[in-house]
């Protein structure tokens, strides 16, 4: 029982945390350059314009959810199981979300950088 | 790729590991703390570590979405992943923590990861038209010659 409830909170982090991550970059792809603007408009009208935008307000949400769903998780298993699964796994599955929703394109320097970087993460964090 | 972009890069790597280990010192020093004890809860929030890995880690999220509204998300992750290894560094010279060697083989993959995306281009361009192939920003456009029917 207790695999089960870990494994179910880890997938629940990178449930949550990829959808974070995918809306936020969505959201602010839509917003534009957050420098050019600042430069134009000043800060408060770009902060006025992030909170009017519902994509970045709903990944918001979806990383507040990810961060309760972690905190269940080290509670009914190790940080050296839970760490290491739920950062690669996210790695991986942002990889997969940002090609198919946010239409990125992955080539084959990407694949392999993702890879490394999600085993070295796996390795470091154990 | 401007100087400004990869200083909001870096500032993503180290204010995320700085905000990390500031946060993880602070409660070791808090203690444990339960959501039973709502005013311990917000007394941590005091702990001068605690504060500063706050102000960090909300330093690191303005240059992420910073860097999100110019790169793909598959250029940012990966190339702001040597975080992961300044932490291990962190805990090595300041927490005096033991690296081992699966350790060290996690850096060098992370390393070698970043240095295969930081190549590349940061953006993905995409064309107005229905159905057309995404570009990265620096690849050479088709040129249409036309006459194609």
């Amino acid at each position: 029982m207790k695999e089960l409830y870990t494994w179910c909170s880890v997938l629940a982090v990178v449930l949550a945390s990829t959808s974070g991550d995918v809306l936020l970059s969505g959201a602010m792809k839509k917003v534009g350059d957050v420098g050019e603007l600042r430069r134009r408009l000043g800060t408060r009208v770009l902060v006025g314009r992030l909170l009017r935008t519902r994509t970045f307000l709903v990944g918001l949400g979806c990383m507040a959810v990810a961060f309760y769903s972690l905190l269940f998780a080290l509670s009914w298993n190790d940080v050296s199981l839970v760490g290491p699964a739920a950062a690669s796994l996210t790695f991986v599955a942002n990889v997969f979300a940002a090609r198919i929703f946010l239409k990125e394109r992955v080539d084959r320097r990407r694949w392999t950088s993702a890879v490394f970087v999600a085993a070295g993460v796996f390795l470091l964090a154990r | 790729m401007s100087l400004r972009k990869y200083l909001v890069l870096a500032g993503i790597t180290v204010f995320s590991a700085m905000g990390d280990s500031l946060l993880s010192r602070g409660m070791k020093q808090v203690g444990n703390i339960s959501l039973g004890n709502v005013p311990h809860v917000i007394l941590a929030i005091l702990n001068p570590s605690v504060a500063l890995g706050i102000l960090f880690l909300l330093t690191f999220f303005a240059c992420y979405m910073t860097a999100l509204s110019w790169a793909d998300l598959t250029y940012v992750l990966p190339a702001t992943s040597l975080g992961y290894v300044l932490l291990a560094f962190t805990a090595q010279y300041q927490l005096h923590e033991h690296i081992h060697t699966a350790r060290w083989l996690g850096i060098v993959l992370i390393t070698t990861g970043v240095g295969f995306v930081a190549g590349g281009p940061e953006l993905t361009k995409h064309h107005r038209g229905h159905g057309s192939r995404p570009q990265m920003e620096c690849e050479p456009e088709t040129v249409s010659t036309g006459g194609q029917g």
